[in-house]
């Protein structure tokens, strides 16, 4: 492994210049009465600095308890039992595993905002939406009323709302799904900040709208400049606007790199599996998708070695099931690749 | 807005009317009546009544009369003159009879149900939050001896101890001396000093179902998806666990504050009779044994009024406190 490549996956926790986030060794458990469910099980991650990195994997995978881990929003019986999330300020570097609750309360939002997947839910039902900005705001910022609201009015506007003057002290009950999740995203990127966590923002949105919400992140991102982290397990989303991609199996990155790159040139034996999986405009047609053999095992029975393994096509007998795959950076093809594959690690 | 509780008033109206119509039916519907109890009572006394006697009381309050005529000098009194009626147990009018109970009452009910709350709100929340803590086990606990406990039964055992331990005078609201004098600061303390009894006795299991109540509505809200927004927002735990799930918890709350209406003059009925406190509940239930018919007719229709106008209320409450319900009600 030669030394350029070392630094420019940022292995080593020496960050480059333009990370942001960097999330080393991560471990979200659920202790539960039947036992212990690794839903987080050491993810290595970096989010750069203005970047849109997709989290792409099943339901089930860990990513939105990753997700969520990062601001500790992990509900008991979920518990972060180890590793370390390093947020890269203008300040300095803050480590968030370890934070006090008020730093962390600072860091929330105003540093990290999140978008959840269901608009109607994650919005309070019985205060305005007005009201629920200027909460956020006023929360971060040593603002007045008449400012804060005049953000909020601000932001709904700049999210597409129609008549924010009079939006801004409707119920979101009164709003559609689409308008909802708009003015979530107002209301996430009222404190400016540098990174945006986008739970399944789409999911529960249909196909138009979805596209509209999808374009306006991006035009956000433009013009406020912040990163965003998008959890989806819809690869169509991520290869529509993410700039990296990370793909999720049980609780572990199993491959990491430029978005493109990983889709047009899959090397994880599991994403190779999810995109054949994907119907494709321009395929020949008739061709049968192919689906991914096997289940997702329990949560309880995580596979030995490489939890991939009983699925898996090129499955080495001896190994795949004994020995836990590292994470190998590859050279080819160019930039910041990674997978987390035994097939890999004699070549590197 | 003005539409939807116009019509609600119409409502209002036409069920009250129902319910005085079921009402006057259901006490004339025992075999008898007031005279076959006067009549009772006499042969147990040992003496009897002359029928000459008998018709005379029959026709003095008019129980000869068809029943509809009967219905129709009760109510129309009633509405037109705010009379009540007669009780023939007591000979009193029946207005002035409730009217002596009704802020004893009152007292009692809003006192107990005061220290429901501010026992029962703290420890539910705190019972929600850390759910299956050993507080919330030990709350549980007491939580459930309390609902299970009688309430005849505490207020015995409370009296019992009083009496034995503090020589407090048993039952009644007030002690032998202060009993027909007139009010002055002397009798309010001894008020107080025998109110915590019975506020104990019947806030005990309000207390207990209250605590279980509130525990259950918040941990429906507990983790619901806006909680979480509110936590990642910055908001420190306490302050988004009262502004978001908590007022969220109290809908239910909010739909069922009315009913409390008629408890003011008529609730407690087992407590007050074993405490011989002097409150609606024992009066109405001796009205009922003697078939003293216009003091539980009337009963029935205050406490039925009281009803519906709470229910009334409690939508305007909820209404008041969920922007959801008062959209419908504007739309309507």
């Amino acid at each position: 492994m030669s030394a350029t490549i070392d630094t420019a996956i940022g292995g080593s926790g020496v960050a480059a210049d333009d990370v942001l986030l960097e999330i080393e060794d991560l471990r979200t458990h659920f202790l539960l009465d039947d036992g212990v469910v690794c839903a987080v099980d050491g993810v290595d991650l970096r989010v750069r600095k203005g970047e849109t990195l997709a989290i792409v994997g099943e339901s089930g995978c860990g990513k939105s308890v990753m997700a969520r881990s990062i601001l500790r929003l992990v509900d008991p019986p979920g518990q972060i039992e180890g590793g370390k999330i390093t947020l890269h300020r203008e300040s300095g570097p803050v480590e968030l595993v370890g934070a006090d609750r008020k730093l962390l309360r600072q860091i929330r939002w105003n540093d990290i905002a999140m978008v959840f997947q269901e608009p109607m839910a994650s919005l309070s039902l019985v205060h305005t939406i007005g009201s629920q900005i200027v909460e956020a705001v006023r929360l971060h910022e040593n603002v007045g009323k008449a400012a804060a609201r005049n953000r909020a009015i601000e932001m709904l506007d700049r999210v597409g709302i129609p008549m924010p003057q009079r939006r801004v002290d409707a119920y979101p009950f009164e709003l559609s799904g689409g308008m909802r999740q708009r003015a979530m995203i107002a209301m996430a990127l009222a404190c400016r900040p540098s990174l945006l966590i986008a739970d399944e923002p789409t999911t529960a949105l249909d196909v138009t709208t979805q596209a509209q919400i999808l374009e306006l992140l991006r035009d956000l991102q433009d013009e406020f400049g912040m990163a965003i982290m998008l959890i989806t397990h819809d690869l169509g989303v991520a290869a529509q606007v993410a700039d990296s991609m990370a793909v999720m199996y049980l609780g572990r990155v199993v491959e990491y790199g430029g978005a493109e790159q990983v889709l047009a040139e899959p090397r994880h034996p599991y994403t190779k599996a999810l995109l054949r999986s994907m119907p494709r405009l321009g395929r020949a047609a008739r061709t049968r998708l192919t689906a991914i053999k096997g289940m997702v095992p329990p949560p309880y029975a995580r596979p030995e070695g490489c939890a991939f393994h009983p699925r898996c096509d090129a499955v080495m007998a001896g190994r795949c099931d004994t020995v836990l795959p590292r994470r190998v950076p590859l050279r080819e093809p160019v930039g910041d690749r990674e997978v987390t594959c035994l097939l890999y690690e004699e070549e590197s | 807005m003005l539409g939807y509780m116009g019509r609600r008033l119409v409502y209002v109206v036409v069920t009250l009317w129902a319910i005085s119509i079921v009402t006057f039916v259901i006490i004339n519907l025992p075999p008898g009546d007031y005279v076959s109890t006067v009549i009772a009572n006499a042969q147990a006394g040992g003496q009897s009544l002359t029928p000459a006697e008998i018709t005379n009381l029959r026709l003095r309050y008019g129980l000869d009369d068809p029943v509809f005529v009967q219905y129709w000098r009760w109510i129309s009194a009633i509405l037109l003159h705010g009379d009540f009626g007669q009780s023939f147990a007591w000979n009193q009018p029946v207005s002035t009879l409730i009217g002596e109970r009704v802020l004893l009452s009152a007292i009692l009910s809003i006192s107990s149900l005061l220290m429901v709350w501010a026992i029962a709100f703290p420890i539910g929340i705190y019972s929600a939050v850390k759910q299956y803590s050993w507080g919330d086990y030990g709350f549980s606990f007491l939580g459930f001896i309390g609902m299970a406990v009688p309430e005849f039964m505490l207020a015995l055992i409370l009296m019992y101890i009083g009496f034995r331990y503090f020589g407090a005078s048993v039952g009644g609201l007030f002690s032998p001396e202060f009993q027909d004098s007139a009010w002055n600061l002397g009798k309010v303390l001894d008020l107080l000093g025998h109110l915590w009894v019975p506020i104990v006795v019947i806030g005990v299991s309000g207390t207990a179902g209250m605590i279980r109540v509130t525990r259950a509505n918040l941990l429906d809200e507990l983790y619901r998806p806006y909680v979480h927004t509110a936590r990642a927002k910055g908001l420190p735990e306490w302050k988004l666990l009262l502004k978001y799930p908590v007022r969220m918890s109290l809908s239910p709350f909010f739909s069922t504050v009315g009913w409390l209406l008629p408890g003011l003059i008529g609730g407690e009925t087992i407590v007050s009779v074993v405490m011989s406190l002097p409150t609606g509940g024992p009066l109405l239930l001796s009205g009922v044994m003697n078939q003293d018919m216009y003091l539980v007719g009337s009963f029935v229709l205050i406490l039925s009024v009281l009803t519906v106008i709470g229910t009334v209320v409690s939508d305007l409450a909820l209404a008041w406190w969920d922007p959801r319900i008062r959209k419908r009600y504007k739309r309507e």
